[in-house]
This record gives structure tokens, C-alpha cells and sequence, in this order.
């Protein structure tokens, strides 16, 4: 009996070896046959409204980029992890796709927060970190690539239009109290001080995260409107804060056409939860609108809804840039003929890659994308009218050219090999206020 | 045999002429509309300036139809089309019902500047509209736009008005023409200031204060006055405004806590997930309508109402499935209570996530809920003051049951003595049981109300958990007349806060209050007295 149980007990172990040992192989061969690509993407918690989709888009173009035989001829395989909207977290899940899953490239974050907290284990175990969303500006880092929009490539340009077109001489400045809103006001409220505009027409105001009461805020936005000039809201507003404050502009009969409001954090998918009707006409900049008539994003938003099997997902600008920071990842690497980090980030500057509104984006050498930027105005059906676009591209700006302290920055990765050269001291690490 | 096929060719010859004719004679309104067809802002203005000039009989109509974005063009032959109100798709040109493939045809974009200008131009055509509510539209349209060119439409729209509101907003609109107008005299423009200055609100103080500097000194200085008055009544409004600010905001709190009111301060369970119970109320709303929408689309307006029960039934069964898997194996560990309905709440949030994705979900108003109305000086919105009743009724049919129902007489037995209650035949653990799942699903019916004026997400719950347990707290734990008390408290006090200290430093400078006031009176406003408050 005692040699039965011994016998057995040998076989299994015996058995659970090979089986690791197959296991193993297979796991083995399996990393040989793919390459890794890294979503860092909050399913959870309050930022999981926003960046779910961006999971989705991104599992969407490895998929297409598999269906055309993948990259330097392997498999691009997906790793995907909930960061969960916690800020630590998310550095936590960072070193665990990079040290761990060993992937090549890592494509995620959403609020500059979170960046902030992934930036330093990039730095440490030197990997690449694709980041879509629109920020404040003010870093260029070695490892990262910001394939959002900076502030001049959708502040500075909405504010221009509202002056020039609609005549605003009146602005109020209204944002939730965290790090990208108060970055980008100041810099608007140094832009239109060098414009021109008195302190008294500039009126500034912070609301916490998810703000829901805007009764106060609005009626005192409509006396700050009633002083005779001609009044506009930029909203740095974000996430979820949103909806109650469009329909309490809407219930208390602010129209577009009395104070336009234009915002930098509304998207389509923003407004996929509320009727739009009383906000037609307010406004948004962004480097991308689903309404915009192009093949190429007639042909994406096609694909897109087909792979979601849903015909009314809508797409937006972050989506955007993960194609465009996508595609030229791909080319970075196909080019450098490997996955090796120092090399993928030489080879990424001078990349080029189609964008979804005809035009074609480039990765400058401060690691920030040259971007159209457009105008569009909310419409009945929740969609975008553009109505209005820069004339070409614009180079995305790391360090604001109307702040004390940053202007005199310059950023190169390629001949200076420096995120914060200091044109001055002609030195690099000159730090921004 | 000739006049047969005369009668018969004469169409022909005649619709060929027409043919021919209607290019070669080409009219002012020709060119106003080929305008519209270039698919650029500037073109279109020039467009309704032309057609507003051209006299063309149509006008009225294609502008509504362009402000209403129910103009097109036909991109290949420029042909300009429109919709009517009856959804008939017509050709400009003629008014004649067309019968174009609407696939084809592209709208006429608008921007605000343009939105504007249409507003102008068709305010003149409204004036003479039979709707008195045109009427007035109208008329506020040319108060903002001061067109000059209106005054004379204007003048004779005001000899014909009979109605004493729309005659009104006449005066004040032909006033404020008057008043920058060059050829009127200086007595005209001083009545002209009297007349703005009766409308007595911030669009008056703001046309009045920006005169334009060729005004004559006499008028400027009487319209100075004439703002200072404007400016004191509205101080005076601004303080009303918000207090009533305050009850609507205390309004949504006593919502949101008054559930709690119970589960808390009724049976002592520190529930961590009850704004969950909330969010499930707002989503039974989504549901509700959705399924309306599907089969029954002209129930649509009362979908509210037929959510308010659904929410609490749906939320209070949770709640008690809640109290029967999981707290009432905790009481009296308050620790353990509210780690567990912690992580029930981060399980429903996920759930709920999971179903219907992290995306906000729709929640249609119904029309009788959506707008503003002015009294005095302040501007009421009607879903505010709907929530606002909503939650008193709530408030006083929870009261009731309490006080009159035989679950209410088990309740408060329940919580003041259990060892008696149980004595007397009272089956305690089912009442905790029901105790809960009213709690719960009154927080469900909050989340009806809730859904209208907020984000139906998986994070709505989140907002109001910590709210909802400052009112408790600072109103007195196990009394509802305390929440009531200290929701509308908290209300008033945040919304004088805020506009002096904004809405951040507010909202700590409260809570700062509240922790001060609990070191005071560590059982809140309403403390309850007795021997189960020692036991």
C-alpha cells in the first residue's frame, strides 16, 4: 500500500514537472514569437469612463496591425492592466509590465497625475511610454512620447478664435482643482494679458472633482456676462463634472449665441450622455472630430464600430492619438530593425505617420507631434461641426512661450539630448518654475 | 382636333419657358441663395443679409428652416432646399414641395456669429407672428441686437399689439434702439433709460452701462442712476437667490441622506455602499426608459414616475439581500460593517460597470421638467424645484411610516429596545431586515430624482456617500426632523459660501465647521434623549 501511495506520488510530481517544464517552454516560445505591447489603461474607478475605450482602441490596431503580419515579422501581443484610477497603482502596474511582462512599449495614462507617478519607473528601467491625452505642457522626458496636444496646439488656438470671431473681450476661466487646469490658465491668463485683456475681464475659477451643483457658478457666470462686452467661457473642466454643468447652462438659458463656452476636455464621448440640444453651438478644440469628412477616418470609424460590433461607438481625440502614436511606433521599430529601447527612441524622432483628418503627423525631436487643430461646435446629434481649422500643422510646444521661467526652455532629443535646455544659461536642466 | 393638342402641348411649351426663363432672369433672391450653396460661413451671411433684402416671400420660412438646420444644398447642381414644419422637403426658389433624394443633399452650416445674425433677421419676421411667445422672443431679440434697421417693423407691430406683456417687451426693445439711436432727442433717450431700467436685470444694467461714448452727458449720467438702482435691487436679489439656491442644493442632500437617515441613524450600520443604492435607482431610471422607448414610446413624459417604484423596489431588495448575506453577521462590530459594505459597494460599482459600460448613460428629462422660470430677480429652474418638492414629499411619507404604519412602531421598538422588542413578540431580525431595505430603497428613489440633474455612471453613488453622512452627523444620528434640518443648513451655509470663498474652500471651510460643531455637540442638533441612547 505504502509503495502505491509512493509510486503515485512520484508519478504525479513527475508529471507536474513536465508539465511546468511544457508550460514553461511554451511561455518561452511563446515571447519569442511576440512582441509585447503594454496597455496602461484605468478599467476602474473614475477614470475607467474615459479610458476604457483607449484599452479597446489599442487591442483594436494590434489586432489590425496581426491581420497584416505584425511587426518585424512576430505577433504583437496586448498586455493589458487596471491601474484602477489610483495614481500609485499606476506606477506599481508600469514596473510590472516593464520588468515583468517584459514589454517593448508601453501606451497609456490619462490624467497628467498619473504620468507624473509613471514617469520615474520609465526613467529607471528605460522604456518607451506612449501618452495620448492633451496636457499642460511644461516636460519633455527621454522615454515618453506625447502624442496629445500641448497647449498651443488647442488652447492658444481657441482662444484666438474666440477673439477674432466672436469678439470676446470678456473671459472666464473655469476649471477643475488639479494640476492640467491650473497649468493651462495660467498660461492662457499670461496669453491674453500680453493681448491686452485688463485683470478685471479675466475671471478664474476652480471647482473640485466631480462638481455636480453649478447653480452658483453659472448665475455668477451669466453676471459676469451682462457687463456689456462680449463674454466667453474656457472650460478646463473635467470628466464627469461636465454634464451637470452644460445642462445647468442649459436650464438656466445660457445660449451659445449670449456666452459661447469652449472646452478642452468634452468630446464626443462626453457627450454621449446628454441631450445636446440646449448646448448647441458651444464649442470644443481638439486635433480631431469624429464628424470630419475624410476617407481615412471614414474608413477608421468603419472598422472601429465593425470591431466593437457596436454601430453607434462613437470615436474621439485621444483615440487618435493612439493611432497616429501607434503607427509610428511601428515604423520606429521596423526602422531600427529592432525592439531595443535606446534604439526604437533614436529611430521615433522624424517619424512619420498618417493622421485621421488627412494630413500626416510628424514626432518632432522634443518628442511632442505636429497636430492640426480644429474648431468645432456642438451639434443636435452630439456630433462636431468643424468651423474652423489652422491652415496646416502645428508643432507641438513643450515649454509655453508665455510663461516666466519656461519660455527660455528648449527641448531636443536629438542634438541636445536634453528635455530642458535653458537657451540662456546655454545650459540643460534649467528648471520651469 | 387642333385645340386638343394645343391643350395638350401648352403645359409643355409653358414649364419650358419657365425652364428657360428662371436662369436668365436671374433676381436678387438668385443670388441670395446661390450663396448659401458655397459651404462657407461668410457666404451665408451675405446670403440672409441679400435674401432678407430681396423681399423674397419664402424668406421667413428658409431662415427658420436654416436656424433650425433644416436648410440644404445640393452640392452638384447648387439647387437650395428646405424643410417645412410638417417635415415636407420644399425647393427654395418656389416653395414647391420637391421631391429630391434628401441622401444627396448636404445642410447649411451654422456658427454663433451666424446664429446671431439670423436671430436678428428673423426677429423682424416674428413680430407679426400670431404666437405671443414669438412675439416676445422677438422682441428680446432685438433688445440684444439694437438693430436699427428693426424700428420701423417695430413700430408697427406696437400699434397693433394688444397683449400688455408682449406690448412691454416692445417698449423696452424700441428703447433700447432709441437710446443709441443718432436722430433722437435727448428727452426721448432719458424716457428711453427709464423704460430699460424697468426691466430692472442684468441685461439692462449691462446695456445701460455700455453707452456708447457719443451719448449726450445728460443721458449718461441719468442712466448711471438709473444702473446704481438696477444694481441695489439686485444685491438684494443675489441674497434671496441664494437661499434659494441653498434649499434646492439642501434638497438634493436631504435625498441622498435620508436614506441613510435610517440605515445609520435608525440601525447604527455604518453602510459604505448606500450611494450605491443610489446609482441603482439612477440606472433603474436608465432601464425604465430605455425599455419605454422601446415598446411603450408614448408613456415617454411619465417614465419618471413609473421609475420612482421600480427604484425602490429594485434597491431595497438589495439592501435586503445586503442585510441578510452580509451585515447581520456584523452588528455591533462597526469596524468589520464598514469594510464589508465598502467592498460592496466597489462590487456593485463594478457590476454595474461591467453591464452597461463606465460611459455615462442618457437619461432623457421630461419636458415639463426642463427649463427656467423667473421670479423677480432670480431664475428657478423647473427640474430644481421638481427635486425640491420630490424631496419633501419623500422626507414626510418616510416620516409617516415611521410614526404611523405598524413597521414604523416595530422599527422604533426595534432600535430603542431589541431585547424588549423581542419579548414582545416582534420577529427582530426580520424587521432589521426590512429596516435596511427601506433605507436602501429610499436611497433608490433618490437616485430617480438624481439621475436628472447628475451623471448616471458607475461613480454617482461616490459624490453623495460623504455628504450624506456629514447631514446625518451634524443633523443627529437617529432623528429625521435632524436631517432635514441639517441638509437644508449645510445647503444655505455652502451656497453663501460660495461665492465669496469659492467652491473649493467652501466646501472644506464647512466641513471644518461641522468637525468644530461635532466637538460641541458630539450627537448633533437634534440629540435624542432617553435610555437608548445611553444603553
Amino acid at each position: 500500500m505504502q509503495k502505491l501511495f509512493g509510486t503515485l506520488a512520484k508519478t504525479a510530481s513527475t508529471l507536474a514537472a513536465a508539465a511546468m517544464v511544457a508550460g514553461g517552454l511554451n511561455a518561452a516560445a511563446a515571447a519569442e514569437d511576440t512582441i509585447k505591447v503594454g496597455v496602461l489603461h484605468s478599467l476602474s474607478g473614475t477614470m475607467a469612463i474615459s479610458e476604457t475605450t483607449l484599452k479597446d482602441t489599442m487591442l483594436f490596431l494590434i489586432d489590425e496591425q496581426n491581420k497584416k503580419g505584425g511587426v518585424l515579422g512576430k505577433k504583437l501581443e496586448a498586455v493589458v492592466v487596471d491601474p484602477a484610477s489610483n495614481w500609485p497603482l499606476f506606477a506599481e502596474k508600469a514596473k510590472e509590465l516593464i520588468a515583468q511582462d517584459k514589454v517593448s512599449v508601453v501606451f497609456g495614462c490619462w490624467t497628467s497625475v498619473s504620468r507624473k507617478s509613471v514617469l520615474p519607473v520609465f526613467k529607471e528601467l528605460n522604456s518607451i511610454l506612449f501618452y495620448p491625452v492633451q496636457y499642460e505642457g511644461e516636460e519633455s522626458e527621454r522615454n515618453v512620447f506625447y502624442t496629445g496636444a500641448a497647449p498651443n496646439q488647442q488652447a492658444i488656438p481657441a482662444v484666438d478664435y474666440l477673439m477674432k470671431e466672436e469678439g470676446v473681450k470678456r473671459w472666464v476661466l473655469a476649471g477643475t482643482d488639479y494640476v492640467y487646469p491650473r497649468t493651462t490658465n495660467k498660461i492662457l491668463e499670461a496669453y491674453l494679458k500680453a493681448k491686452g485683456v485688463a485683470a478685471d475681464d479675466i475671471m478664474i475659477n476652480y471647482t473640485p472633482f466631480g462638481h455636480s451643483d453649478w447653480q452658483t457658478i453659472v448665475s455668477d457666470i451669466k453676471k459676469f456676462g451682462s457687463a456689456g462686452k462680449k463674454t466667453a467661457v474656457v472650460s478646463t473642466i473635467n470628466g464627469d463634472a461636465n454634464v451637470p454643468f452644460y445642462k445647468e447652462l442649459g436650464n438656466q438659458g445660457v445660449k451659445a449665441t449670449d456666452i459661447p463656452v469652449v472646452a478642452f476636455s468634452v468630446g464626443e464621448e462626453e457627450l454621449a450622455g446628454i441631450d445636446t440640444k440646449p448646448l448647441v453651438g458651444h464649442l470644443a478644440a481638439w486635433n480631431y472630430f469624429q464628424s470630419i469628412d475624410t476617407p481615412e477616418n471614414k474608413a477608421f470609424i468603419e472598422k472601429w464600430q465593425a470591431y466593437t460590433k457596436n454601430p453607434k461607438r462613437v470615436t474621439n481625440d485621444p483615440m487618435e492619438a493612439h493611432v497616429i502614436g501607434f503607427a509610428m511606433w511601428v515604423k520606429a521599430v521596423e526602422k531600427a530593425g529592432t525592439i531595443d529601447p535606446d534604439k526604437v527612441i533614436d529611430a521615433l524622432p522624424g517619424t512619420e505617420a498618417p493622421n485621421l483628418t488627412g494630413g500626416t503627423s510628424v514626432m518632432l525631436s522634443n518628442h511632442h507631434i505636429t497636430k492640426p487643430v480644429f474648431i468645432g461646435e456642438v451639434n443636435e446629434t452630439g456630433q462636431f461641426d468643424v468651423v474652423w481649422k489652422t491652415d496646416g500643422l502645428v508643432p507641438g510646444d513643450a515649454w509655453s512661450d508665455f510663461l516666466d521661467g519656461s519660455k527660455d526652455l528648449d527641448s531636443d532629443w536629438v542634438k541636445l539630448k536634453c528635455g530642458n535646455y535653458n537657451t540662456k544659461t546655454k545650459k540643460c536642466g534649467g528648471q520651469a518654475s | 382636333m387642333i385645340l386638343a393638342l394645343l391643350r395638350r402641348v401648352a403645359p409643355i411649351v409653358l414649364i419650358a419657358f419657365v425652364a428657360i426663363a428662371g436662369p436668365v432672369r436671374a433676381e436678387p433672391v438668385d443670388d441670395a441663395l446661390a450663396l448659401f450653396a458655397t459651404d462657407k460661413f461668410d457666404d451665408t451671411q451675405k446670403g440672409v443679409e441679400e435674401l432678407a433684402k430681396s423681399g423674397h416671400p419664402g424668406t421667413a420660412d428658409i431662415l427658420t428652416a436654416l436656424a433650425g438646420g433644416k436648410l440644404f444644398f445640393n452640392p452638384a447642381d447648387r439647387m437650395i432646399f428646405y424643410r417645412d414644419a410638417s417635415g415636407t422637403l420644399r425647393d427654395a426658389r418656389y416653395g414647391a414641395p420637391s421631391t429630391v433624394d434628401a441622401a444627396t443633399l448636404k445642410t447649411v452650416r451654422l456658427n454663433n456669429r451666424l446664429r446671431r445674425v439670423v436671430e436678428a433677421s428673423l426677429g423682424s419676421a416674428d413680430l407679426i407672428s400670431p404666437d405671443p411667445g414669438k412675439r416676445i422672443g422677438a422682441a428680446e431679440a432685438i433688445f440684444k441686437s439694437r438693430d436699427q434697421a428693426a424700428l420701423p417693423s417695430l413700430d408697427t407691430a406696437l400699434a397693433n399689439e394688444k397683449d400688455t406683456r408682449v406690448k412691454q417687451a416692445m417698449e423696452v426693445a424700441r428703447a433700447a434702439i432709441i437710446v443709441t439711436f443718432p436722430g433722437a432727442s435727448d428727452a426721448d433717450k432719458i424716457a428711453a433709460v427709464d423704460k430699460i431700467a424697468s426691466r430692472a436685470d442684468q441685461e439692462a444694467a449691462a446695456l445701460l452701462r455700455s453707452l456708447p461714448a457719443d451719448t449726450p452727458e445728460a443721458v449718461k449720467t441719468h442712466a448711471e442712476g438709473a444702473v446704481t438702482t438696477i444694481e441695489h435691487k439686485l444685491a438684494l436679489w443675489a441674497a434671496l437667490q441664494n437661499v434659494a439656491y441653498g434649499i434646492s442644493l439642501g434638497s438634493v442632500l436631504l435625498l441622498a441622506a435620508v436614506g441613510l437617515a435610517i440605515t445609520f441613524g435608525q440601525m447604527g450600520v455604518i453602510n459604505m455602499a448606500h450611494g450605491e443604492m443610489v446609482m441603482i435607482g439612477a440606472y433603474t431610471t436608465f432601464v425604465v426608459q430605455q425599455v419605454i422607448a422601446a415598446y411603450a414610446p408614448g408613456l415617454s413624459e411619465g417614465s419618471l414616475l413609473i421609475a420612482i417604484p421600480l427604484a425602490f423596489l429594485v434597491a431595497g431588495a438589495i439592501g435586503v439581500a445586503i442585510e441578510r448575506c452580509v451585515i447581520r453577521f456584523l452588528y455591533g462590530r462597526p469596524l468589520e460593517t464598514l469594510l464589508a459594505t465598502w467592498g460592496i459597494s466597489l462590487i456593485l460599482q463594478q457590476t454595474i460597470r461591467s453591464i452597461f459600460g463606465p460611459t455615462n448613460q442618457p437619461v432623457s428629462a421630461p419636458s415639463w421638467m426642463s427649463g427656467a422660470f423667473d421670479v423677480g430677480g432670480i431664475s428657478l429652474t423647473y427640474s430644481r424645484v421638481a427635486i425640491v418638492v420630490f424631496s419633501l414629499m419623500v422626507f414626510f411619507a418616510l416620516l409617516l411610516v415611521l410614526r404611523r404604519t405598524s413597521l414604523g412602531l416595530q422599527v422604533r421598538a426595534v432600535t430603542q429596545n431589541r431585547r424588549m422588542a423581542a419579548a414582545m413578540g416582534i420577529r427582530t431580525d426580520w424587521i432589521d431586515a426590512m429596516t435596511f431595505g427601506l433605507g436602501s430603497g429610499v436611497a433608490g428613489i433618490a437616485g430617480v430624482a438624481l439621475s436628472q440633474i447628475d451623471n448616471v455612471s458607475p461613480n454617482l453613488g461616490q459624490g453623495y456617500i460623504i455628504d450624506s453622512f456629514m447631514v446625518v452627523v451634524f443633523g443627529g444620528v437617529g432623528n429625521l426632523w435632524g436631517t432635514l434640518v441639517g441638509a437644508m443648513t449645510l445647503g444655505i451655509a455652502n451656497k453663501f459660501l460660495e461665492p465669496y470663498a469659492g467652491a473649493v474652500l467652501g466646501k472644506i471651510l464647512l466641513l471644518v465647521a461641522i468637525i468644530l460643531f461635532i466637538q460641541k455637540r458630539p450627537r448633533g442638533l437634534f440629540a435624542l434623549k432617553g435610555r437608548a441612547v445611553e444603553a
